[in-house]
């Protein structure tokens, strides 16, 4: 008010000014001052009240029901100026938490951060985007001694901040196996009874675990009631179905899980993805799994690396660039 | 897209006829409806899903959630009518193995 208060004068003469010329000079200054009360969270009403003033300055014989309206005018503009400065408490408090949300998230990076392993002859790559701030997607590599390479990919449903929360959970567990035990078939199995115990019951995680062998080029795995991914054999030059059974995590507790292998050949691609790939909408259709696999030939000659991140650049483009789901996407394959 | 719920509450058989779509904003009106039904004891019930267009997984949270509560209060739950979309995610999630699901012809999967 103070502010204002000091700025009666120049409104008086601003207000004489466009009264007695109507020029377009005064209504821009009169923008001016209205920015500026904005910033300094001046209410409406209080430049209600100061027009009234100048006003009855300007002209002291001013009629008086003309008063007496600018007067109504001033009472109907209180309310008003109390939403408004609601609305701007909200817009704080609305800040604040964003703010909050992005240190989350930022958190949420550097504890679910992995290492995508360098090995020769192995070619591997990765693309994960939230479709919010934090994602409720999960990748991770492991890599131990005897040069095998575990992949993990999950999707925790139910979105998200308690489903990101929930990731940190998996993967801590994750961590605590010995590397003797690393076979997906007793990782799913592990992991099912962690969930199962610690989980709400509407909340359920789906999880695909592969090991890759590279002294045998074999690839085990096991899914978790995940979306199966595509095998593409180079020898045939044609993509299949990753065909893997199994129930989803966190629904029962003595549920097993079978473990498949295969040999990769030089050339072969192992795809895994999550269900925000498939489950994307190009306007009220639905695109099929082929269109998946069809994408992913037209740019099989370029690194895995960057074939997931065409392929991403694909469906973000057919959705106009708004993920309705979380998009993740690992390709390993075999170069020599 | 909204999901319209239609209850028909027998004193033998409850029947709940869905249509629309089941996803993370409907679902949690479903959940209010179907709970409820599947936590009275030994309650028979059905879900008819033949108007449902769309489902995503969050919508399968509902019906597990249903289904571990059939454990509790010896409940029944059965779901009917499917179109093939949604039977896929059935499928990959492996609840087909333990969710009681029946299509027109055939029985699909049991406990």
């Amino acid at each position: 008010m103070s502010t204002l208060k000091m700025d009666l004068s120049s409104y008086k003469d601003l207000l004489k000014q466009y009264i007695e010329t109507q020029n377009e000079q005064a209504l821009y200054r009169a923008e001016q001052f209205s920015k500026h009360s904005i910033q300094q969270n001046i209410s409406p009403d209080e430049i209600v009240d100061v027009h009234v003033q100048a006003l009855s300055e300007l002209y002291p014989d001013i009629p008086d029901n003309i008063m007496n309206s600018m007067n109504f005018l001033l009472e109907t503009m209180i309310s008003y100026g109390l939403a408004y400065q609601e609305y701007q408490a909200l817009r704080e408090k609305q800040y604040e938490l964003q703010s909050e949300i992005s240190v989350a998230a930022n958190m949420q990076d550097t504890l679910l951060s992995t290492t995508k392993p360098n090995l020769e002859g192995l070619d591997i790559g990765v693309t994960s985007h939230p479709a919010k701030q934090m994602s409720g997607d999960y990748y991770h590599f492991v890599q131990d001694q005897k040069g095998s390479v575990g992949i993990a990919v999950a999707d925790v449903i139910g979105k998200g901040i308690p489903a990101a929360l929930c990731m940190s959970m998996i993967k801590y567990s994750m961590d605590s196996f010995p590397d003797e035990q690393m076979y997906p078939s007793s990782i799913l199995e592990g992991m099912n009874w962690v969930v199962e115990r610690n989980v709400d019951p509407s909340m359920f995680i789906t999880m695909f675990y592969g090991l890759y062998d590279q002294a045998s080029n074999h690839f085990y795995y096991s899914s978790a009631g995940h979306e199966p991914g595509f095998y593409y054999s180079a020898k045939n030059d044609e993509f299949s179905e990753i065909e893997a059974k199994g129930l989803v995590l966190g629904v029962d507790r003595s549920a097993t899980y079978k473990q498949y292998e295969t040999l990769v050949e030089t050339g072969d691609m192992i795809v895994l993805l999550t269900d925000g790939v498939t489950e994307c909408r190009a306007g009220e259709r639905f695109i099929e799994r082929d269109e998946i696999s069809d994408v992913i030939h037209q740019y099989k000659h370029l690194p895995a690396q960057e074939i997931t991140e065409q392929v991403y650049q694909h469906f973000e483009r057919l959705q106009d660039f708004q993920l309705r789901d979380d998009f993740t996407m690992v390709i390993i394959r075999r170069d020599v | 897209m909204n999901l319209n719920i239609n209850v028909d509450d027998n004193e033998k058989l409850k029947t709940v006829t869905l249509s629309g779509e089941i996803d993370a904003y409907t679902a949690p009106k479903l959940k209010e409806t179907l709970l409820p039904l599947t936590q009275e004891d030994q309650a028979v019930v059905k879900v008819d899903l033949e108007g449902v267009s769309y489902m995503d997984s969050t919508g399968l949270g509902v019906f597990i959630s249903a289904l571990k509560s059939t454990k509790e209060y010896d409940s029944q739950l059965t779901l009917v009518k499917m179109n093939d979309r949604v039977y896929r995610l059935f499928e990959i999630t492996g609840l087909t193995e333990i969710i009681d699901i029946e299509t027109d012809s055939t029985v699909r999967g049991g406990m």
